[in-house]
């Protein structure tokens, strides 16, 4: 029973998705129970026209960012993933008081210059201007909220979460869209396993909620303009749907929390959009999951299976059927660098409140980078 | 056969390779000459219109491309330099077959005002988010898409050398070149692969770029000789200088190295980190945060403080840093300090941020392997409340088995390593 492959881990996630932000709602229960009902997800078609997106709605902030002044210093990603990042399993004291074998890891979303931000409307101007350089530099000397930039930088989530929360263990910060997720798990789960860390709070934020993430995507004709749909059932506008999201995490190492087991970890880098590439990246894939899948599947008999996210669903959809499982929740939408670490953790969270014995969490990128993390009952 | 590892039983890690590119110059001849002849890389600014900026010099890696650029071009192409020359030095694999993980500590990337005023072209509008969205909906730019993808850098340097698995694209802010090399100590220790391939990159001076630092007054005004205005540690320091380049380096398990004959170039003996959750830029007041990982790399190598030869600062030329990292050297090593060498390479080479650990680790090496201690220079005016010997102006010979090289960062991020010259 306890035969597992060397490279497995022996670190149980305790207290998973002890914080959690997303459409419908924040912490674990609500979403727990979202997933058992089968809730339909919340879109937004209006705001970000053609585009629809997934939002956050309104989260009070203030319960656990409790000082105004810090989230002023923040941009709404930041504010999304300190918000999550809250660790119930952790007194407060054990929290500031550890040394170097505590440490998070967020995988961290993109750097970019929030159109929302304060005073920066847009360049108007800049075409007709003599100089357009010169004008540049006035427009941003005098138009940026200097403490912007901290807003955007991306280990300041990480930063943030030090500040608010006093964790001041190290951090380490992944950048890489989808399959920064990935790594974010993979290598905490690795180190714990390892002896180089005791305990760990990974996990990740997206905020979808904006017109310079949707051009980034846009530019590489990525998103889904039509109404959403499940994303295996995309053919007439297959693309992604962004959503906004934050998710974490504590992996620890033995002790006696009550939570899920990582059992194994699989991982591939290589599908990356080229034409050939997708059916080669199904095929490892479909390994991938057989593999871990297939591992104490019968003896307990229930997988349950996590979507992480996909907006091609050539790539996931042969795969992901192939693997027996009783239920299969599908998380349609994407949360880029959030998505693993939400899968990873709604998984640990189903198989704590003994919806099932052994759950799996996948994800697939949208370029590129594939994961799955099998959990079961610790 | 023994198999040979360290105080705490672990495999010891061994450099094999390092490679370097700032705007001292390209490889390490010419940076090692620049750097001990106390020369400057530092100049204006000539690759965007100064106009009305604050601070319009840096230390830019120019002549690179014969065409406009984004940043993340350039910053691959530094990471590509530095990375040639380790892997060749350290003769590991073959081209295109690095047998081991990829660790590079990348700046974030975002579209910049070249590219938004083409799409705003596109519809003959000003530059806005409804337009620019517009405009890419011809999708006629799609390699934008993956220009500026956070993970491109890091991906095609991972194709170009061959390295397995998923290649880490990380930042810690200013110990992210640090922080690339230690997650490369820890892959090789725990066993995943012999070997690590750790680059810490930036190409990021744009003006948008420098404006931000200088909305946050970090940056040094002494536009009028760019040379003297990065002075670390002087009394009349302001503010840090923006830098470019690359560092690379080849860890490699030690006795892999050996059995395939590699030159052990050094030895990666230590790591040590700490956060500080003080303030987004200023590190706490009592500087225990860089203190701690100041010590922690040192328990980390199985050394004590009177091991160290030299410590090779983060020393950056703001009036906190300078004086905070003074403070945490003290109160690790002691009333030794004042006799300890403590120098700044970013004198000389500016901030080069995200490639700073990495630059710097290299430096270090080099220091050790060359016995000669590179200077701080523009030390003319020392600040009485920093009493330590910055091996002010002039380089100086020096017999060094051992250094600790410090990188703290925005954030509360600090990482410290700890670089032997020799296994023993």
């Amino acid at each position: 029973m306890r035969s597992m492959p060397e490279t497995f881990a022996v670190s149980r996630l305790s207290s998973p998705v002890s914080g959690c932000c997303r459409a419908w709602a924040r912490g674990a229960a609500p979403h727990l129970a979202a997933v058992r009902a089968g809730t339909a997800p919340i879109i937004d078609h209006e705001r970000f026209a053609p585009y629809p997106v997934h939002p956050l709605g309104a989260v009070d902030f203030d319960r656990q960012i409790p000082k105004k002044s810090d989230q002023r210093q923040m941009e709404p990603w930041q504010r999304i993933g300190v918000y999550a990042a809250v660790w119930r399993s952790i007194r407060p004291a054990s929290r500031t008081g550890r040394t170097s074998r505590t440490g998070f890891r967020s995988s961290s979303p993109r750097w970019w210059r929030a159109g929302s931000s304060g005073r920066w409307r847009g360049a108007d101007g800049l075409k007709s201007a003599a100089n357009p350089g010169a004008f540049l530099n006035e427009r941003l000397m005098g138009d940026l909220r200097p403490t912007l930039f901290l807003a955007q930088l991306s280990n300041l989530l990480a930063g943030n979460i030090s500040i608010v929360h006093g964790v001041t263990g190290p951090s380490r910060t992944f950048m890489g869209e989808e399959q920064a997720g990935v790594d974010a798990v993979r290598i905490a789960q690795a180190r714990i396993a390892a002896g180089q860390a005791d305990m760990i709070l990974v996990g990740g934020s997206y905020n979808a909620e904006r017109q310079d993430m949707l051009l980034l995507f846009e530019l590489g004709d990525a998103l889904r303009e039509a109404p959403f749909r499940p994303v295996f059932d995309r053919a007439d506008d297959p693309g992604l749907i962004t959503g906004s999201m934050g998710a974490f995490s504590g992996a620890r190492i033995g002790g006696s929390c009550r939570g899920a087991r990582c059992d194994g970890y699989r991982q591939h880098r290589s599908c990356r959009g080229r034409p050939r590439a997708p059916r080669r990246c199904w095929r490892d894939h479909a390994g991938t999951l057989d593999t871990v899948a297939g591992y104490r599947c019968g003896r307990h008999g229930r997988v349950r299976r996590h979507r992480g996210r996909t907006g091609d669903r050539r790539r996931s959809a042969g795969a992901v059927r192939r693997v027996p499982a009783d239920r299969a929740w599908r998380s349609c939408r994407s949360r880029v660098e959030a998505a693993f670490p939400m899968a990873v953790g709604l998984a640990a969270a189903l198989v704590q409140a003994g919806d099932a014995d052994a759950a799996l969490a996948t994800g697939v990128g949208h370029w590129r980078g594939e994961g799955a993390v099998r959990l079961s009952r610790a | 056969m023994a198999l040979t590892r360290d105080h705490a039983g672990r495999p010891v890690v061994a450099v094999t390779g390092m490679g370097v590119v700032t705007s001292l110059g390209q490889g390490k001849a010419e940076n090692w000459r620049r750097l001990t002849a106390g020369e400057s890389g530092i100049h204006r600014i000539t690759r965007f219109p100064t106009d009305g900026l604050r601070t319009t010099i840096a230390g830019t890696v120019d002549g690179l491309f014969d065409r406009p650029f984004a940043a993340p071009e350039l910053s691959e192409r530094l990471a590509e330099l530095a990375a040639d020359e380790a892997v060749a030095q350290s003769g590991i694999g073959r081209p295109g077959d690095f047998p081991g993980q990829l660790f590079m500590a990348v700046p974030p990337v975002e579209m910049e005002w070249p590219q938004k005023q083409v799409l705003a072209e596109a519809t003959n509008a000003d530059v806005t988010y409804g337009t620019l969205l517009k405009a890419a909906s011809a999708h006629t730019h799609a390699e934008w898409h993956r220009l500026f993808l956070f993970a491109n850098v890091a991906d095609r340097i991972a194709d170009r050398f061959g390295t397995r698995g998923s290649p880490i694209s990380l930042s810690t802010a200013c110990s992210s070149g640090a922080t690339a090399i230690q997650m490369g100590v820890e892959a090789i220790r725990r066993g995943e692969s012999a070997a690590a391939l750790c680059i810490g990159t930036d190409g990021s001076v744009h003006a948008e770029a420098l404006i931000r630092f200088s909305l946050l007054s970090a940056l040094s005004t002494r536009n009028e000789v760019p040379e003297a205005a990065a002075r670390p540690f002087a009394k009349t320091r302001d503010g840090f200088v923006m830098g470019e380049g690359a560092g690379a380096l080849v860890l490699e398990d030690y006795d892999h190295a050996v059995a395939r004959g590699a030159t052990i170039l050094g030895i990666l003996a230590g790591c040590g980190e700490k956060g500080d959750g003080f303030h987004r830029t200023r590190s706490s007041p009592d500087g225990k945060p860089a203190t701690l990982a100041m010590q922690g790399a040192l328990d980390d190598a199985g050394l004590a403080p009177e091991a160290i030869a030299y410590v090779n600062a983060h020393g950056t030329s703001t009036p906190e840093n300078d004086k905070m990292e003074a403070m945490s050297c003290t109160a690790v090593f002691g009333e030794r300090i004042a006799q300890l060498p403590v120098s700044s390479n970013k004198s000389m080479v500016g901030h080069t941020l995200t490639a700073a650990g990495a630059v710097e680790a290299v430096f270090s090496l080099l220091t050790m392997l060359n016995g000669r201690i590179p200077p701080t220079i523009n030390y003319h005016d020392p600040d009485p409340l920093i009493p330590l010997d910055v091996v002010p102006n002039v380089a100086r010979d020096a017999d060094v088995p051992a250094v600790l090289s410090n990188s703290f960062g925005f954030g509360g991020q600090n990482t410290c390593l700890v670089l032997k010259r020799e296994l023993a």
